[in-house]
């Protein structure tokens, strides 16, 4: 078991190019802090990007930033709010769920599209990847996309190679857009609501005019886990608004007025709001939870009947963000349990985000395709990566 | 005229056979083979590039769509797919022995969901019609290209469609959920559904702009937002288009992000001035249209704010509408920039390159030196805050070394755009027009392996074959 670490594109085509020759498959990563996501990678070596690190280009008022794979995204997200602008998607920060003390990088929140809070109103990570630089499983370098924000000239390779787990191909530049900070954050609670209330609540804060740009609930279980929300003593809705100071305030008053209905409406400040959705987003109130984790995206509508669903089937923790649209659910960690969030999970799509490596490597962790679509993701893995080198396993058991 | 994929002469003989058998799997008005009815599907809005297809078949189900691929491919039959016959880059021209598969009789809206934000519609509904069915609750479509009254989601979908609000509600990619589709061979595919992210490879991105090329996409469930409690628009002009793109910069720099933020040269002005009667300042070299949301206060608050970050900039004239009937006069010249070409040239080329907007200016200084190099007239319009921009060449399509030139100076401004960092197009896809010049964004390698991703979907390339990669491997060299 050797690790390469590159530091540059040329080391990284060198390595494929070296595995793809002798059919010798890599695992692929970054800081490997999420190396505890989907299926366990069975490899002679690994292949790092740890070691491309470094922003390359930022262009402030272009609103693009580029950067290595191996970049943190701690790091990126200091030198971006250093000139007043943020990463949309509000990437989480797993290290801790995961119980690493590594922290995550750009390649790795690209390669697993994962998306905080913001999501519900500003697009995932895979919105704003405008551009990719990568390597496939042949050695051959490859870009897509560009440092512009519009762009439709071939394929989207960017899409699909932004939560692809490094199965597709490796990256070795990245290039995002950023968005200006928000002057200011207020977070709207209602406390003690039930599941279906409560996503009729975020409904309708979502369906507001005033941009909620986080709506999340948290059973009073998971809001004592979270120190900002812990006072409440309750279930917590919350909806967030970001914007000018000015419409921070108003928009505020207008939705408390709104949810009225709901009962009574308490307002965090801006740095209660940026403490408790920094929690919401990173899992905190599973991070010491014993079981297995799932993530669950439903029709937001759907949410409380897979809750009631899970809960009749075993002892489910939970909490819900995007207005009941992603489910965070930790049970006991047998397959057994997977089974009951497949079925409650429906037409929705599910994700094993945490269980211990027996249990992953046992059931699939993401839902199989249709046969069809199954067909052409296989074939769209070879044109890829021939010799099925590149995280071979990680997704799909022979994928 | 430009290159197409040889014939099958094997498909051109069995002609009638083939119209026999798509006549079993749609309704009789369904299927066209009289070549004078065929005739209006000969193109699309390139319409300097005309094919009448073999056949024109009209389904008006997911099914009849899935029976009419499988005979296809059984048949060893290229297809195309149309919605509404608008995309400006020849997405939707016919080969001679391919069959167009319309989806404008795929019309109608399956589902509003309001409650989640989102709407299943079929391929053939309009852009527009997306909107005006959930205005009455609030709720809107956001992508709004120029063609949006007659634009279909199919094809919005298929060319990942922009339009003039995207800096702040981002384009098609960005505003769908799920897709039913068709495969070559006629399965029928569902990615995504009402839940905002899949697991899995991006299906979902993938399909968005693939321009027809990797399946046939018959239903979609789009986002839809609440609309803001209002909009209002303001008027800046320019001495330099230099200072504009100055100006653009400062407005983004201090965090503030309009919805939308549209630049247009000086004969871009006079034109749309002239057309329009819009009160555009035709003493300035550019002019910003700038468009923000909110409350009434709000929106006071941000024009506020803009104006005297305009201010700084040495403006020639600023003038911030007081009204939403102020507004609408301010974006009637631009919404009416086409037209307004149009009438003072017999023709135009609308291109679509994106460049880095800090380029802005010296991008449009070498497009000016190109235009007296060449003697074509051009107007440039530009969504400044991402970088688009639409060049409008004029010329004369009765004199065809006009139109050559015009081709030619398109090709050199599209380069240009690459060369400073930019790519062939932003929004209207690569079609037919900008095929040939993909060698200069892409590699040779790149391009393989675009092309193995489109073999992945459709080995034999029946769908929508001659689109997107130039069709002979000696590529135009980068300029």
């Amino acid at each position: 078991m050797s690790i390469i670490a590159p530091t540059d594109a040329a080391g990284v085509v060198a390595a494929i190019r070296a595995a793809h020759d002798a059919a010798t498959p890599l695992a692929i990563c970054g800081n490997a802090s999420k190396s505890g996501l989907l299926r366990p990678v069975q490899a002679a070596n690994t292949l790092s990007t740890s070691g491309i690190a470094g922003i390359t280009l930022y262009s402030p008022q272009e609103l693009i930033l580029a950067a290595g794979p191996g970049t943190r995204v701690a790091d990126l997200a200091q030198a971006v709010a250093a000139k007043g602008q943020h990463l949309i998607s509000e990437p989480p920060d797993l290290s801790a769920f995961y119980g690493n003390a590594t922290p995550g990088t750009l390649g790795g929140m690209v390669a697993t599209n994962l998306s905080g809070p913001r999501r519900v109103m500003w697009g995932a990570t895979r919105d704003h990847v405008m551009g990719v630089v990568a390597v496939n499983g042949s050695g051959e370098q490859i870009h897509s996309g560009g440092r512009v924000l519009k762009n439709v000239t071939g394929l989207d390779l960017c899409k699909l190679l932004t939560g692809s787990h490094g199965t597709l191909a490796v990256m070795t530049e990245i290039t995002l857009k950023v968005l200006p900070v928000p002057e200011r954050r207020g977070t709207l609670v209602l406390k003690g609501l039930d599941p279906a209330r409560a996503v009729a609540a975020l409904s309708c804060a979502l369906g507001s005019p005033y941009a909620v740009s986080g709506a999340a609930h948290l059973p009073a279980a998971m809001a004592t886990q979270v120190p900002a929300l812990a006072w409440i003593g309750d279930s917590v809705t919350l909806a967030r608004i970001e914007d000018f100071a000015p419409a921070v305030a108003y928009r505020t008053e207008r939705l408390r007025a709104e949810l009225a209905e709901f009962g009574a409406v308490e307002l965090l400040d801006d740095a209660a709001s940026v403490a408790a959705w920094a929690a919401i987003r990173d899992v905190t109130p599973m991070v010491s939870d014993p079981g297995a984790v799932w993530r669950v995206s439903v029709r937001p509508s759907a949410g409380p009947a897979v809750i009631a669903a899970l809960s009749q089937a075993f002892d489910a923790r939970w909490f819900m963000d995007w207005g009941g649209g992603l489910l965070w659910i930790a049970g006991p960690a047998t397959a057994a349990t997977h089974q009951a969030v497949i079925a409650a999970a429906g037409q929705g799509a599910w994700t094993l985000m945490r269980a211990p490596e027996s249990l992953r490597a046992a059931v699939p962790v993401i839902p199989p395709e249709a046969p069809a679509l199954a067909r052409i993701a296989r074939k769209v893995k070879a044109a890829f990566d021939p010799r099925s080198i590149l995280n071979p396993g990680r997704m799909v058991a022979g994928l | 005229m430009i290159a197409q994929p040889e014939p099958k002469q094997a498909v051109m003989a069995r002609r009638d056979a083939i119209i026999a058998g798509l006549r079993k799997l749609v309704p009789e008005t369904g299927v066209i083979g009289d070549p004078l009815r065929l005739k209006p599907y000969e193109t699309d809005g390139l319409s300097a590039y005309r094919q009448v297809p073999l056949a024109v078949v009209l389904p008006e189900t997911t099914e009849q769509v899935a029976a009419v691929m499988a005979f296809c491919h059984r048949e060893g039959v290229r297809v195309v797919p149309r919605g509404a016959g608008t995309s400006l880059s020849g997405g939707a021209l016919p080969m001679a022995d391919s069959v167009v598969v319309g989806l404008m009789r795929m019309n109608r809206i399956l589902d509003i969901d309001y409650a989640d934000r989102c709407a299943v519609v079929q391929a053939g509904v309009t852009n527009i019609g997306i909107t005006q069915a959930v205005q009455a609750e609030g709720f809107f479509y956001a992508p709004d290209p120029s063609s949006q009254l007659a634009c279909m989601i199919g094809g919005n979908v298929n060319m990942n469609s922009g339009g003039a609000h995207c800096l702040r509600y981002g384009v098609t990619a960005n505003n769908l959920l799920g897709l039913r589709m068709v495969t070559v061979d006629g399965e029928i595919l569902d990615i995504g559904g009402a839940h905002l992210d899949a697991a899995g490879y991006d299906w979902l991105g993938l399909m968005t702009g693939s321009e027809g090329m990797l399946a046939v996409v018959t239903e979609v469930t789009v986002r839809i937002l609440r609309s803001p409690e209002g909009a209002r628009a303001m008027l800046a002009a320019f001495k330099a288009n230099e200072i504009a793109g100055a100006c653009v910069d400062a407005i983004i720099g201090s965090g503030i992000i309009p919805v939308a933020l549209e630049f247009m040269d000086r004969p871009a002005i006079h034109a749309c001035e002239a057309f329009a009667h819009a009160g555009y300042p035709l003493d300035a070299e550019a002019m910003l249209i700038i468009e923000v949301e909110g409350s009434i206060a709000e929106q006071d608050y941000m024009l506020d704010r803009i104006r005297d970050i305009c201010n700084r900039f040495d403006p020639v004239s600023i003038k911030v509408s007081q009204s939403a009937e102020e507004s609408l006069a301010i974006w009637k010249g631009r919404k009416g920039a086409f037209g307004a070409v149009g009438r003072i040239s017999p023709d135009y080329l609308c291109m679509d390159g994106t460049i880095p907007t800090s380029r802005l200016a010296e991008v449009l200084g070498r497009i000016g030196e190109m235009s007296a190099a060449c003697g074509l007239q051009v107007a440039n319009i530009f969504h400044a805050g991402d970088g688009n921009l639409h060049p409008l060449i004029m010329f004369d399509a009765n004199d065809p070394s006009s139109f050559h030139k015009a081709e030619r100076f398109g090709a050199d401004i599209l380069k240009l755009c690459v060369e400073v960092g930019g790519c062939l197009t932003g929004e209207h896809g690569v079609g037919v027009e900008k095929r040939d010049l993909m060698g200069v964004q892409f590699s040779e390698i790149e391009l393989e392996q675009q092309r193995r991703v489109k073999s992945a979907f459709d080995p034999q390339w029946l769908l929508n074959p001659s689109k997107v990669f130039p069709l002979k491997p000696e590529l135009p060299r980068a300029a």
